[in-house]
């Protein structure tokens, strides 16, 4: 029984990152802009949040500090995501290339700044985020994965789930969001404009995305090495796997979850350890999942139509 | 997803790598200016000079450009034929993996052992890129995102497939490979003493050479860039559209393959390390390919140039910065060259304004 509710909470560690941020890449997608710069955006969020709360965690812990850091590592995505869509929105440059770009400045930026501020290119910070709700932690089983030793992220991811859902499908602006994503000169011939909500789409993921990355850190680690481990690459697996819908990222991400945890807690449960089947292939599962998913699907994908392409109001 | 390129489209001005390398390049100025003013000026002369010091930096350039020439060509190649392979990571691992146990298990083939390990890695490179074309072929899966699963599947079984076969516990690293394996100097470490340069670097421009011709004298590789230009148009002028997908990202594979191959068997003691971490070089090698506009000469140069800032980069250390500046140096570099085809139309513009010659 302990082992489940063990792999139960592991896996709600790892899914929730994921989860978050293959919402925001939702966005930018559904939008029109590809954005491969997932994991460079979480790169730079938990690289600010976590550098913020190194510099003030004497005088601030806590949720307050944790509230504070999840502020800040959002404004620093939505800021390092403006680079990806000036590049792909004005400039109409090739998303894939100025994702890259992101995604190889970020962790040297992390490791400079790290390394001329504290000489080594870790960031340590103190783990004092660990929340115990009273009354609902002596809930058998639910209390157990979702209120003891809880993380106020967990709670934030599903809150982002049902606002990102309701925004998408029920306000006008979810709407518009994907029209322009689908067919932007339609968008533009009713008056959409076009470029602003690709702002908007890319900012949110921008945003998602640089929160992702602190979440991620928090309850794996007590320090920040300059990467995210291939989080933001997972999570664009998540959202394809997931098919750009809100729901089915969220099953998406706690499949790829509970295989990551599997990879990770493999030695230290016997059932699988007596499998035979080496921990490796737990890691490849979701990367080739994802393969085969694409090599079913992608005749008719559900992937938004215009994606990736620039918009260029000239061209009909 | 769909992505248009408009890379490796014919039309050589130089101009706008060049503004991207002096854009990229300003921008390192000024973070060094931030960090550090009293040594920013200093210190960025050491990147632009550093490698001019001696004979051995001199030949650290060449050393450096090896791996990345050949995953420049490898992502330049696609390029020019249509496809975006961002599995030169995943593709370059393999090679080396697929070198280093050649090099490790089969010391008996005496004077052509090194070749056979390179060819090796050139196949195993190959094969990895086969999925992503077979996929982009026949099921329309983009090559991006399949490639870009490639690459992680591809580091983790490699580090298996190391831990299994050709493990050094101790250092978590693969074994060295014997003697005969390591690609020989041919003179090169006299006339550049102690830069670890080796024969692997004219391989790199033969591999150059070869792909120039290929693109540009045949009618295969004519044909790869139809497919390239025009999937629909070339398969209604009788071109098997799907077969030359595949064969481009094999080809391009089997660069980067190769690439890794000759990194790992330089015989400068690096070994496969088993970290979850992709190979730098294959993400390099789209730098490479921007800045070298696809073709496969401007690529030889595009590699030794990022080679030059990299060797510089390593002297910063004297002046207590941190060499990562030369990362940040070359995304910038490779955001900015993402820019080419707005500066491009600029520079037409103002030059039609002009009354000038258009091309």
């Amino acid at each position: 029984m302990s082992t489940i509710l063990f792999l139960m909470r592991q896996t709600l560690v790892f899914s929730v990152p994921l989860l978050v941020v293959a919402l925001g890449g939702m966005f930018s997608e559904r939008s029109g802009v590809v954005n491969i710069a997932l994991e460079g955006t979480m790169v730079f969020g938990a690289f600010t949040s976590v550098l913020f709360i190194n510099l003030v965690q004497d005088t601030l812990s806590g949720q307050v500090l944790l509230l504070l850091a999840i502020l800040i590592a959002g404004l620093a995505g939505v800021l390092i995501s403006l680079l990806h869509a000036y590049a792909s929105i004005n400039m109409k440059a090739d998303q894939v290339i100025s994702g890259t770009a992101i995604n190889m400045l970020t962790p040297a930026l992390a490791i400079y700044v790290g390394r001329m501020i504290f000489t080594v290119q870790q960031i340590n910070f103190k783990n004092t985020f660990r929340l115990q709700v009273p009354l609902l932690n002596k809930i058998p089983i639910l209390g157990e994965v979702f209120f003891k030793d809880a993380y106020l992220t967990t709670y934030l991811g599903i809150l982002i789930l049902i606002l990102s859902s309701v925004i998408l499908y029920r306000t006008r602006f979810g709407l518009r969001l994907r029209a322009c994503g689908e067919h932007p000169h339609a968008a533009d011939s009713v008056g959409i404009n076009v470029y602003k909500m690709r702002y908007a789409g890319v900012m949110i993921s921008g945003l998602l995305a640089g929160v992702g990355g602190l979440i991620f850190v928090i309850p794996t680690s007590t320090n920040f090495n300059a990467t995210v481990a291939g989080y933001g690459f997972l999570a664009l697996a998540v959202l394809i796997f997931g098919q750009w819908k809100p729901l089915r990222i969220l099953f998406a991400s706690l499949f790829f979850g509970f295989m990551k945890t599997i990879a990770a807690t493999y030695s230290s449960i016997p059932l699988l350890r007596n499998l035979g089947v080496p921990s490796t292939f737990f890691k490849m599962i979701p990367f080739a999942a994802t393969l085969v998913v694409l090599a079913f699907t992608s005749k008719k994908s559900q992937s938004p139509k215009a994606a990736g392409v620039p918009y260029d109001k000239s061209v009909r | 997803m769909k992505l248009k390129n408009r890379l490796g489209q014919g039309d050589f001005s130089f101009l706008a790598p060049i503004i991207a390398i002096a854009i990229g390049l300003l921008f390192g100025l000024g973070i060094l200016l931030v960090s550090n003013p009293g040594q920013a000026l200093d210190g960025f002369i050491t990147i632009l000079t550093g490698a001019f010091r001696d004979m051995r930096s001199l030949g650290r350039i060449m050393y450096f450009a090896t791996p990345i020439i050949l995953t420049g060509l490898s992502v330049g190649f696609a390029f020019k034929t249509g496809l975006f392979n961002i599995g030169a990571p995943g593709q370059f691992i393999l090679g080396a993996f697929g070198a280093v146990l050649v090099g490790i298990k089969l010391p008996q083939l005496g004077g052509v052992h090194w070749l056979v390990a390179l060819l090796a890695a050139l196949v195993l490179g190959a094969f990895w890129a086969l999925l992503p074309g077979l996929l982009k072929a026949f099921a329309n899966v983009h090559e991006v995102i399949a490639s870009i699963m490639m690459n992680y599947i591809g580091m983790y079984l490699v580090n298996y497939l190391v831990q299994n076969n050709i493990y050094d516990r101790l250092r978590n690293q693969s074994l060295g490979v014997a003697r005969s394996a390591v690609i020989p100097r041919w003179g090169l470490d006299k006339v550049f003493p102690r830069s670890n340069v080796n024969a692997g670097f004219f391989i790199a421009l033969l591999a150059a050479i070869v792909i120039y011709i290929i693109l540009n004298k045949t009618a295969f590789g004519f044909e790869l860039k139809a497919v390239g230009y025009n999937r629909d148009a070339s398969k209604y002028a009788g071109i098997n559209e799907k077969r030359n997908i595949v064969l481009s990202m094999v080809i391009a594979g089997a660069l980067s393959g190769l690439g890794g191959g000759l990194l790992y068997l330089a015989g400068t003691g690096k070994f496969i390390e088993v970290v979850d971490v992709l190979a730098a070089e294959g993400f390099t090698g789209i730098p490479v390919a921007l800045l070298g506009m696809s073709n496969p000469i401007g690529i030889i140069f595009a590699g030794l140039f990022i080679g030059y800032i990299t060797v510089g980069g390593d002297y910063m250390q004297l002046y207590d910065f941190v060499p990562e500046i030369i990362d940040i140096i070359i995304a910038s570099i490779i955001y900015f060259s993402a820019f080419s085809l707005i500066v491009r139309n600029i520079i037409q513009r103002r030059l039609k304004l002009r009354g000038g010659k258009v091309q």
